[in-house]
Formats: C-alpha cells, structure tokens, sequence
C-alpha cells in the first residue's frame, strides 16, 4: 500500500497570553470537532487534559507493575538466597526468617516503583525527543516562559490551511504561525 | 473569556494568606529572574570566593583519602572499643541532613504547602550532595573500600550472598535506594525549568546542554498531565522512604546490645533528629543564598517563620527523646543502662551532652517568639549551633556508648586524629563545592511552580 502523502506542514499553532485564553479555546477547538490537538503551556493547567479528553493516564500502573517487580523479586532473591541457593543453618534458627527480609523487601518495592514511574513517565510521553516541528516556530520559545499555544495537526480530517487559520484567528489569539515539518 | 491571569484588575477570590512570593510578579519577570542568575549574569564575586573556599576543603578532602587509602584506617583514631568513630558519627549526621531535603520536596507537595515552592529545588539538590557526602563514609570505613560491591547480590564465583539477617546490609540498600530517588524526584521537576533554560539560553554550547537535558520537553497538555501523576507518585514514594531509611540507619545501632544503642525509641528519635538537623542545614543555605541572590522575594520572612517552627517542633521531639532515654535507663534497672547515663553526663566526655543540651534542647526555645523566628542574624546563628549540636548528638550516640560498655577492663577512650577532623571539614568542603556548582549551572528555585504560585495569586 502507498503510504498516505505527507500533509506539506505539520500543522498551525496559535498564541495565547493566558492560561484562560487556551482553555476556553481549546474547548472551542475541540467543540468544533477538531481531534488532532494539542495544548502548550509553561505550567500545568487545570482541566486542560479534560477539554483535551485525555483520561487515559497509565502512569500509575506502571508505577504499580514496578513497585510489585521490585517486592516480590527482592522477597524472592533474599528467600532464594537464604533457604535454596546457600542455607546456613545457625543454632536452628529458621532458614526463611522473614521479618529481618523486611527491610530490604521495601526498599527495592521503591526503588522499583520510582524507577519505572521515571521511566513510564518518559515513555508515554514519547521524550527523549530532540527534534520536533514545534521547535520551528520562533514564537514558541515563549511556551517555557509566559504564553500558551493550540496546535491543530494537519493530519486532522478537519484540517484546512486556510479554514482552520481563520478559525484559530477568531479564538481570541495573538498570532497563528505555520508548524513546517 | 481571555481573562489575562497577569492583569491586577482579576479580583482575588481567595482569603488572605502570608505572602509566599512577593507582589508584583508576572510569568516572564519569575522566569528572568531565576534564569537569570544562571544565564544572564556574569559570575558574581561572592560566588567566586565562596566556591574557592571550598574547594581548598574539598582538596583537603582528596589529601586525606589518598593518605587513607595508602596507610589504611590505623590513621583515624579509631581502635577498639571505639571502632566506628568520626566515619560513622559523620555519616549519620550528614544522611540526616539529606533527609529535610525530601521531606520538603515530597511531603510539604503530599500536603499542598505552597511555602516548599521557592526552597524545595535546591533542599532537594541538598539532599543529593549530603547523601553522597554520607555514601561516602562507610565505605571509607570499609578499610578496603574497593572491594565495597561485595556488599552488593552479585554472581560470586564462591557463591556467597550478603547477609540479609545483618542491618549494616539493610543500610546499603536504603541509602542507594534513597540516593537513587532522590536524583529520580530532583531530576523529574527539573526537566520543565531545563526546558525553560534551553529556551532563554543564548549561546549555542549553552543551549545544546540544556537542550540534551531538557529532552525535548515542550510544555504539551497531555504530558504535564502524565508529569503530574508521576511527579505526586514519586512524592508518595519518597515520604515512606524517607522515614524508612533513618529508622534503618538506628537499626544499626539498636540490633546491637550495646547500652546506650540497644533501644526501641531509636528509629522515630532518628528520624526527628534528622528533620531536625536537615531543616538547620536549609536555614543556614537559604539565608545566605537569599541575601547575596537578592532572592527576598521569593525565599520571604514567611518562608524562615515556618521553618522555624519545624525546627522548634522537632527540637522539642529530639528533647523527648533526650529526657526518654534517661528514663528508661533509671527504669530498667539495669546497672549497664543506668552507669552509660550517669557516664554521658558525668563521665570524661561530659561536656559533649552539656553541649548537646544547650544546642538542640535550649537554643531552640527562642522560636517561641515570633521575634526571633523572623530575625535573620538569630536564626542564621541558631542554625548553625543546631548543626553543631546534632554532630555532637551522633558523637555521644557512638563514641561515649561505645567507649564503656560492659567490663571496665576493656574500657577505653577515643581521641580523634588531625586525618579525622581533615576528612569531616573536607567532607564539608566537597558538599558545599557541589552546591555552589549546582547555583551557577541549574535553576535553584523551580520556575515552573513559581509561575503556577503567581498565577495563582494575581
């Protein structure tokens, strides 16, 4: 099958000088029936995910898949160790004496869970990424800073170089650039 | 709609709290002037004088490892009874130390204190620097520090394993492990502000490191939300962890039957003697940082009230701790118990417990008065006389329980050696080079919340 023509730029971007300026219009965007979108800012905003109608977050599991790796495989490795792989036997003490296991059980359960939290975290958010077309746009230095972007991807079946630019126009913006690829 | 967040006609909504950042402030004016300190400015004077200081202790630091690791232990004054000495006194104290960095971080986060905002970056970078100080000891301890890995479950050709019965095992696994989140948490909330400096940065070299470290973060929705999640999930992380790895560190002093060791209030008396102690070390860097970074809007009087109290609530715990361990003594009616008391106060280091009285039992009663909470010269001084204090604490806990523990014959003192005091200044030297590096290159206070605080108040 031929692969689908590359859309000529990436998409528009529209600046905003608010945090309320970028949901408002983002709700629009999206009430619009535009799908392929995605909020910028300089700190997390509330709601900003829900008008975006992203719930699904799986950081949480995997953050939970890690913790129990870590419990279960540390328990398992000191028990392994002490009563299979090399039992000493002192005085008749108890070869599986959980409770001094413990200690180190919770330890790697963190350490685990931290560790695949990073890494989840990194991952979902498909980062590192050195390069994007965001980059492109001059203006959008200032999403670290102080502004706020709305970026219509031209991939979206709405799409329209010149419909969606006047419609972002009309959002109360202060400029929509040009994403080049 | 376009309601600006920066415009000063938004009516606030929300009662009125003590300021936590100055008026006046909009999102670009906090970005400049935090990134500022690092990108714009010429490297100032104080900067300069402060970072030679010292690394001429963190060379006398390098001296007296190579002179260790070519004589070996023998020239500590370490010897039997007393064989943990300044190594394990100085580990205990500077992990503690660690300790107020995430507690800060994650726990003031759990606890939506908006106050950690502007001191929890570099308490946290605190935390980093004095975990590493603190690693350091015990391995140096070691007496063949290059072998330390054996501590470590790896593929051994004789087939041998830690001994997980052993808390000095338990302890390898709770400081890497608090080592190795703490980087993990400090590093997740940098990534935005690195964002942010690869942004402001001018010079190509300068923006390239950035840029690397940044990873290509652009602010989108969907992965602050995910940032977010993961950053609370660390915090909720990081408070048990906390908590653990001070209580492991007083296992490896109550497993052991020594009098004056062997004691159940160890763990919560650890932990609040390194809150204690950590909060201290914030005090005494953040009142120099604020006054010579002219940061006073940020790191305000409110900021040094609260911490004050902190310091007084947890003076007051570690007190408790104090007057319990006489008690249990006297009431266990064990003669060992009874003479390691009498010992601390009327033996031949006597003046160590007054001392460590008068530095965490009394100087901090002064916080009772608001006056002083908010006097910069008085807590600067307290807190420098709290870290000192909580040094000796450590240093009455090993040298003074062990010198005389059982039979008078085998009793013995401990006089620490000029390679003793060199390693505890240099290890203070190597701290303080390793923050004054993290001041000029990272953003010491974390942009990104900040802007969130001014949103928030305008």
């Amino acid at each position: 099958m031929k692969p689908k023509p590359k859309p000529p730029i990436y998409g528009l971007v529209a600046e905003f000088d608010g945090a309320e300026a970028l949901l408002a219009a983002t709700r629009q965007t999206f009430a619009e029936g535009y799908r392929k979108l995605e909020a910028y800012s300089p700190f997390p905003i509330e709601g900003l995910d829900e008008a975006l109608e992203f719930h699904r977050n799986r950081v949480p599991l995997i953050t939970l898949i890690g913790g129990i790796v870590g419990g279960v495989g540390g328990f398992f490795m000191e028990w392994f160790s002490a009563v299979i792989h090399y039992p000493i036997n002192v005085g008749g003490r108890p070869l599986n004496s959980w409770p001094a296991f413990i200690p180190i059980t919770f330890e790697l359960t963190i350490l685990c869970a931290s560790i695949a939290a990073l890494l989840g975290m990194l991952g979902l958010n498909g980062l590192p990424m050195p390069y994007h077309p965001l980059f492109n746009v001059d203006q959008f230095q200032r999403a670290s800073r102080d502004r706020f972007f709305l970026c219509v991807e031209a991939t979206d079946p709405k799409f329209d170089r010149e419909r969606t630019r006047l419609f972002l126009q009309n959002l109360n913006s202060k400029g929509v650039y040009d994403v080049d690829h | 709609m376009a309601t600006n967040l920066n415009s000063p006609e938004r009516p606030d909504a929300l009662p009125p709290q003590p300021p936590v950042v100055a008026p006046g402030y909009t999102y670009a004016s906090v970005t400049e002037k935090i990134s500022g300190i690092v990108l714009t400015r010429r490297t100032p004077w104080f900067w300069i004088i402060a970072f030679t200081s010292a690394f001429v202790l963190f060379v006398l630091l390098n001296v007296a490892i190579a002179y260790l690791l070519y004589k070996g232990v023998g020239i500590w004054g370490i010897d039997i009874p007393v064989a943990w000495g300044f190594a394990i006194v100085n580990f205990v104290w500077w992990i503690g130390i660690g300790h107020a960095g995430t507690l800060i971080s994650a726990f003031l986060l759990l606890f939506r204190q908006e106050w950690r905002t502007s001191i929890n970056r570099f308490a946290e970078a605190m935390t980093l620097f004095a975990v590493a100080c603190a690693g350091m000891f015990p391995l140096l301890h070691l007496g063949r520090p290059w072998v330390f890995y054996w501590l470590f479950p790896y593929p051994d050709t004789m087939r041998l394993w830690p001994q997980w019965r052993s808390p000095l095992v338990w302890d390898v696994f709770a400081v890497s492990t608090y080592a190795t989140v703490s980087f993990i948490f400090w590093f997740v909330g940098l990534i935005p502000d690195l964002a942010s400096m690869r942004d402001r940065a001018r010079n190509r070299f300068v923006r390239a490191f950035y840029g690397i470290l940044a990873m290509g973060w652009r602010g989108a929705a969907r992965h602050w939300h995910r940032y977010r999640i993961a950053y609370l999930l660390l915090a909720g992380l990081a408070t048990p962890l906390v908590v653990s790895v001070h209580s492991v560190v007083s296992f490896d002093f109550t497993i052991a039957i020594v009098p004056g060791w062997h004691s159940t209030i160890f763990p919560p008396y650890f932990v609040a003697g390194a809150i204690f102690s950590g909060f201290a070390m914030v005090i005494s860097l953040a009142i120099p940082i604020r006054k010579f970074y002219e940061l006073e809007d940020f790191i305000t009087l409110q900021h040094l009230d609260n911490m004050a109290k902190i310091l007084l609530a947890t003076g007051l715990m570690v007190s408790y701790g104090y007057v319990m361990e006489v008690f249990m003594a006297w009431y266990s009616g064990s003669p060992f118990e009874q003479y390691m008391s009498h010992n601390r106060m009327f033996g031949p280091y006597a003046v160590v417990f007054w001392m460590v009285i008068a530095c965490n039992v009394l100087s901090p009663q002064l916080f009772w008065w608001k006056r002083m909470r908010t006097s910069v010269p008085v807590l600067f001084i307290v807190s420098i006389i709290v870290n000192i204090g909580m040094w000796l604490e450590r240093f009455m806990i090993i040298v003074v329980s062990l010198h005389r523990d059982f039979m008078p014959s085998a009793w013995g003192m401990y006089y620490p050696t000029f390679w003793d005091l060199a390693t505890l200044f240099g290890s203070v030297g190597l701290f303080l080079t390793l923050m004054f590096l993290f001041i000029r290159v990272l953003p010491m206070i974390s942009i990104f919340e900040m802007r969130e605080l001014v949103g928030e108040h305008k």
